[in-house]
Parts: C-alpha cells; sequence; structure tokens
C-alpha cells in the first residue's frame, strides 16, 4: 500500500509511523470481515453445487448446476419471488406515504415538537420479532383490539390467504413510516427558506412551490430512504416469520429458512441464498452510489 | 409552508398540528395496548370487548419470572397466610410455584434469555465500536488504496441478509463447536455491527479537525498519543451514539440468534415468541417479558434522539 506523508510525518517518526498505525487501525477489521462474511460464502458457494444435507452424515455429492436449475424451475420459489415483490411494493409505498406525509405536517413550528418526533420514532427502534408478536395479539381475530376498534367482526387477519401480506406489510408500515419522516424532516428542513419566500413573492400556488421547489430539493434525500427499505423489506425475515405462516405470505427469506433449517436441503438452499445474495448487492450498490452523492453535497 | 402569516395559514398551521397528534396517537396505541396488557388480569387481556379499564397488577410479571403449575385442590389457609406477597398473586390465580428440592422457587428460562441478551449485546457493542473507531480513524486521517472500494466492502457486509450468511455460519460453527455459544454470538454480532460502526465513526472523526492532533504533534506528541488523549476525548459524544446503536441493534437481532443458538446461548428475541404454543398460552405473561424487553431500548431512543438521523443513515446526512 502507498501512503502520502502527512505535513506532521517528521513528528509521527516518534515512535509508530504513520503507515504503521493506518495498516494496524485498518487491516484488523477488514480481515475480520473477511474472515466471518467472505470466506462463510464461499464456502457456501461450494455448497450450492452439491445435494449436501447438513442433516445427514451422507457425503456431498457434486451435481453442477443442478440446484440453480431445480430452483428456477420450482413454482413455489417463484410465488415466494413474486409475493416479496409485492410485498415490497406495497410496505415500501405505504411507508413512503405516511413518512413522507407526516414529515410535511411536521415541518412548522410545533410546540413540543421535539417529543412529538422521538416518539413517533418509537417503532423503528424497537425489535421487529417483538413487534410482530405484539401485532399478533392486536390482530387476533377473536379479541384482538383492531377487530373490535374498527368494527370488523373475526376477519382473521393473518391466517386468511388474502389478507395475511397485507397484514404484515401494515405491521411494517407502521414500524419504519417513522425511517422516511426523519429522513424526509432533515431534507425538508435544508431547502433554503428564500426559495419559498421568492415563490410567495412571485404569487406562485401552494401546489406548484410544492412541486418545484420542495419535491426536486427533497427528492434526493427520498431516493435514499425508499432504496434502503426497498433492500431492507426485500431481506424481511422476522417480522414475517413470526406473524404469519400463511403459504400465500411467504416470503422470500422464510422460504430459505425452511429449506436450509427445516427440510435441511443445504446444497439447494446454498444455491437460493446466493441468487438472493446478488439481488440485494445490486440494491446495495444502487444505495451507496446514492449515499456518497448526500454525502458530497 | 414556511412562512405563515395569513389567516388561512394559520388555521391550516392548527389543522396540521391536529392531525400530527392524532396520528401520534394511532402510532403510539400499539405500544400503550402491550404496555397495559403487560399489567392485566388474565381473563381482562383476552375479554370481549377489550377491557381498557382495569385495576393494574403486576402478576403477569412474577409469573414471567417463575415456573407454575395448575392447583389441583384448593390451597390451606396456613399455607396462603405464610406465603410472601407475590407467591400470594399467583395462588389467587390459581397456580401454585414450581419449587425445588430443597423449597426454593423455580425460575423460569426467561431471566437467563434476558441475561443472555445483555452479555451478547454490551460485549459485541465494546467489540464493534473499538473496531470501528480505530479504522474510521485510519480511513480519516490516512490515505487508504482503493478507500471507495474498501468502505463498499465494509457497508455490504451489513447489508447481506441474515439467513444467507446463517447457512454457511451454522455449519462453520457446528464443525467448531460455537453453535449455542456466547461467544459464537458475539463473533457474529460483532462483524454485523463493526461495519455501520467504522461508517459511522468516520463520519464523526471527519468532523474533528486536524489541526487538533497536529498542534499535539508538534508538542511532541506521538501519533498513538494525540489519537488516545485528543481525537477519541473529541469523538466521545460520536462513540457513545455509535455504541447505542449497536447494542440496540444486537439486543434486537433475531435471525442468527434463532438459527446458532437453543438454551445456553439463546437470547431473548426467539425466546419470547417460543413461549406460544407451549402449552397455555398467557398473553399477560408474553407481553410482560416484551415490555421489559423493550423498555431498555425505549430508553436509549430518548437518549439517542439527536443522533437518529445520522445512525439510520450510516453516518451519511449530518443535518
Amino acid at each position: 500500500m502507498m501512503t502520502t506523508l502527512s505535513p506532521t510525518s517528521r513528528a509521527a517518526t516518534r515512535g509508530w509511523s504513520d503507515i504503521t498505525i493506518r495498516n494496524l487501525f485498518v487491516i484488523p477489521t477488514v480481515a475480520f470481515l473477511i474472515i466471518f462474511n467472505v470466506f462463510p460464502l464461499l464456502y457456501s458457494l461450494g455448497f450450492s453445487f452439491t445435494d449436501f444435507r447438513a442433516s445427514s452424515k451422507d457425503a456431498a455429492n457434486f451435481v453442477g448446476l443442478q440446484n440453480y436449475a431445480d430452483i428456477l424451475a420450482d413454482p413455489v420459489i417463484w410465488r415466494s419471488f413474486a409475493t416479496t415483490l409485492w410485498y415490497v411494493i406495497v410496505s415500501v409505498s405505504g411507508q413512503f406515504v405516511v413518512g413522507f406525509g407526516l414529515a410535511l405536517l411536521l415541518n412548522r413550528p410545533i410546540p413540543g415538537k421535539g417529543l412529538l418526533t422521538t416518539l413517533l420514532l418509537l417503532p423503528m427502534m424497537l425489535s421487529p420479532v417483538v413487534v410482530g408478536l405484539f401485532w399478533k395479539l392486536i390482530y387476533d381475530p377473536s379479541w384482538g383490539i383492531l377487530n373490535y376498534a374498527l368494527g370488523l367482526g373475526k376477519t382473521a387477519w393473518l391466517t386468511d390467504a388474502n389478507l395475511a401480506l397485507y397484514a404484515v406489510a401494515i405491521t411494517d408500515i407502521w414500524m419504519w413510516s417513522p425511517f422516511v419522516m426523519l429522513l424526509s424532516l432533515a431534507g425538508l428542513s435544508a431547502v433554503p427558506k428564500h426559495l419559498y419566500e421568492a415563490a410567495s413573492i412571485d404569487r406562485a400556488s401552494k401546489l406548484y412551490t410544492f412541486f418545484r421547489v420542495t419535491l426536486p430539493l427533497v427528492a434526493p434525500i427520498l431516493l435514499i430512504a425508499v432504496i434502503f427499505r426497498t433492500m431492507e423489506a426485500f431481506k424481511t425475515f422476522d417480522i414475517a416469520f413470526v406473524m404469519t405462516g400463511q403459504p400465500q405470505a411467504e416470503l422470500i427469506s422464510s422460504r430459505l429458512y425452511k429449506m436450509a433449517f427445516a427440510q435441511w436441503q443445504t446444497g439447494p438452499a446454498s444455491a437460493l441464498a446466493y441468487i438472493v445474495l446478488i439481488m440485494v448487492l445490486c440494491i446495495t450498490n444502487i444505495y451507496v452510489k446514492y449515499l456518497n452523492k448526500a454525502k458530497e453535497r | 409552508m414556511a412562512v405563515v402569516s395569513t389567516r388561512s395559514g394559520r388555521l391550516g398551521n392548527r389543522i396540521a398540528i391536529a392531525v400530527v397528534i392524532v396520528v401520534t396517537l394511532i402510532f403510539l396505541s400499539p405500544i400503550y395496548w402491550i404496555t397495559t396488557t403487560a399489567f392485566k388480569p388474565l381473563v381482562q387481556a383476552t375479554s370481549v370487548p377489550p377491557s381498557v379499564l382495569f385495576e393494574p397488577q403486576i402478576t403477569p410479571f412474577v409469573k414471567l419470572f417463575t415456573k407454575r403449575a395448575q392447583l389441583t385442590a384448593p390451597v390451606a389457609p396456613e399455607v396462603y397466610e405464610a406465603a410472601p406477597w407475590w407467591e400470594r398473586l399467583v395462588l389467587d390465580g390459581g397456580e401454585r410455584l414450581a419449587r425445588d428440592g430443597k423449597g426454593d422457587v423455580v425460575f423460569s428460562a426467561y431471566p437467563d434469555r434476558f441475561i443472555n441478551s445483555l452479555i451478547i449485546a454490551i460485549t459485541s457493542t465494546i467489540l464493534a465500536v473499538s473496531m470501528g473507531t480505530i479504522t474510521a480513524y485510519g480511513f480519516s486521517r490516512f490515505r487508504v488504496k482503493g478507500e471507495a472500494d474498501l468502505l463498499f466492502f465494509i457497508l455490504s457486509t451489513r447489508m447481506l441478509p441474515p439467513i444467507v450468511v446463517a447457512i454457511p455460519m451454522f455449519l462453520m460453527y457446528r464443525a467448531v463447536g460455537l453453535n449455542d455459544t456466547h461467544v459464537g454470538l458475539i463473533i457474529l454480532y460483532t462483524a454485523f455491527n463493526v461495519s455501520f460502526a467504522v461508517w459511522l465513526m468516520k463520519g464523526f472523526m471527519d468532523e474533528i479537525p486536524k489541526e487538533y492532533e497536529e498542534a499535539a504533534l508538534v508538542d511532541g506528541y506521538t501519533r498513538m498519543q494525540a489519537f488516545f488523549k485528543i481525537v477519541l476525548p473529541e469523538a466521545a459524544t460520536g462513540i457513545a451514539a455509535t455504541a447505542v446503536f449497536c447494542f440496540i441493534t444486537a439486543w434486537n437481532e433475531y435471525a442468527f440468534a434463532l438459527i446458532l443458538t437453543n438454551r445456553r446461548a439463546q437470547t431473548a428475541p426467539p425466546f419470547i415468541p417460543s413461549q406460544i404454543g407451549t402449552g397455555l398460552q398467557d398473553w399477560t405473561v408474553i407481553a410482560a417479558g416484551t415490555v421489559l424487553f423493550l423498555i431498555p431500548v425505549a430508553i436509549f431512543t430518548f437518549l439517542l434522539r439527536n443522533h437518529l438521523l445520522r445512525g439510520m443513515s450510516f453516518g451519511a446526512i449530518r443535518k
């Protein structure tokens, strides 16, 4: 590795050199991450080409691309991907509407605004699995508070094939709208006040001001929020897994979990894991690009 | 939107504030509901219509920490009189406390799981923040070849879906005997959090003027002394905020804990839902376990309130 010496390098010759310190500070962490993230993934890449079952003592046989071919031909997995896609769309757009809406309402002088904002942010800090659990209590068909409060009779939110996915999405929207709100508020408060003054001098309508002044300036930060939530929603496991076992609402992470740790099809599950991994890395790449852009501003 | 001076603007403002307050109340109602359930008598937890008014009691918390059995016959009055107040609460509900051979109360698994959560979350936080802080300093102050790629790699490890990583980790841990151990989970949570810590701490490090250390170097400090005596104290707030974020992430983590632990090292998140479906479903006890588990996070959220934006955007958006 090359380094440029800082102006103080002469002073730094006392004790360890800057290069030593840099290597000492950076290399162990990178090595640690390689050992505990890259190495395991290489290990499972190997398994994805075999018929290995972690539950049996039989040696793994090399099967080439058979696992990948089987996965692409499996209607259950295709359904899980389709369900996940629909879940991401419903959940992220819900979070966007609620979160951005709240941010627009909050973007004005309000007494006790700090406390109000903190209270609204509470859901996203909670453990997803515990959130799923207490929403189960709320959704209970016979004595749950939701059916009672909305007068919905005995609607079986979590066991109905058509409703389960939406019930999970509603919980996710409750949990993560605050995240979109938090980022939107930051974007809104960064819009220079003089632009609004100029717009009002020009007698621009509120709607016009919103679409031509506010939205373009907030868009970059909104995009970061949406990409991040898309990525996270795609990976959703905890909430859905603990809330419903409804096959129509099975997300890809739950399918993967069942393949790997209930049916013990380690080889095929590793192959599916790789397909999911590549998709996530693509979204991550886009996300980091926009994060760095936001940083430069 | 920003400049509100007209009468209609003021009215609009009032309506917006009213809507915000109503929405906040709706948002908090699930948390309110689970919290009150934890203090309800069993019959009122699942009553129809749901009971809003009730006499709060702490019986669910006593039940949460103990093993119990159904009473087969009414308790003798002298036994009831001799029992401490918390045991009477259980007896009132038609159950008796399980006792071991020496007559001591048998604790449930909950306190163990809670302590496991504490040990694993605290240790992994200390490790992740220490590594993250020095690595962030390295990236912030020195030129590292391929810095952007390395930083992307570091962040991408955080984005990996837990189940994808868990499949090989399960096999590797099984091979070396790390399944169901504290050390196993601590290593994984450290790996998961260190990437976040590097990104967040790099933002805080970048904000500390280089001139501070340069002045110290001129004064005869070594680079290491300058780091420990000048930079670390300056970064204290950032380190604290990063630590709280790491703690919450480790505290809340479910997928790895579900797959890699089952008894000895199991943390609270996989344990709490596993209580469901074991015999009689006592929602007040599950609610009590949930509330105790959420309290640390709620406190930390208030402490963190000014850093939430930064933490949630990996240090990219600072306001």
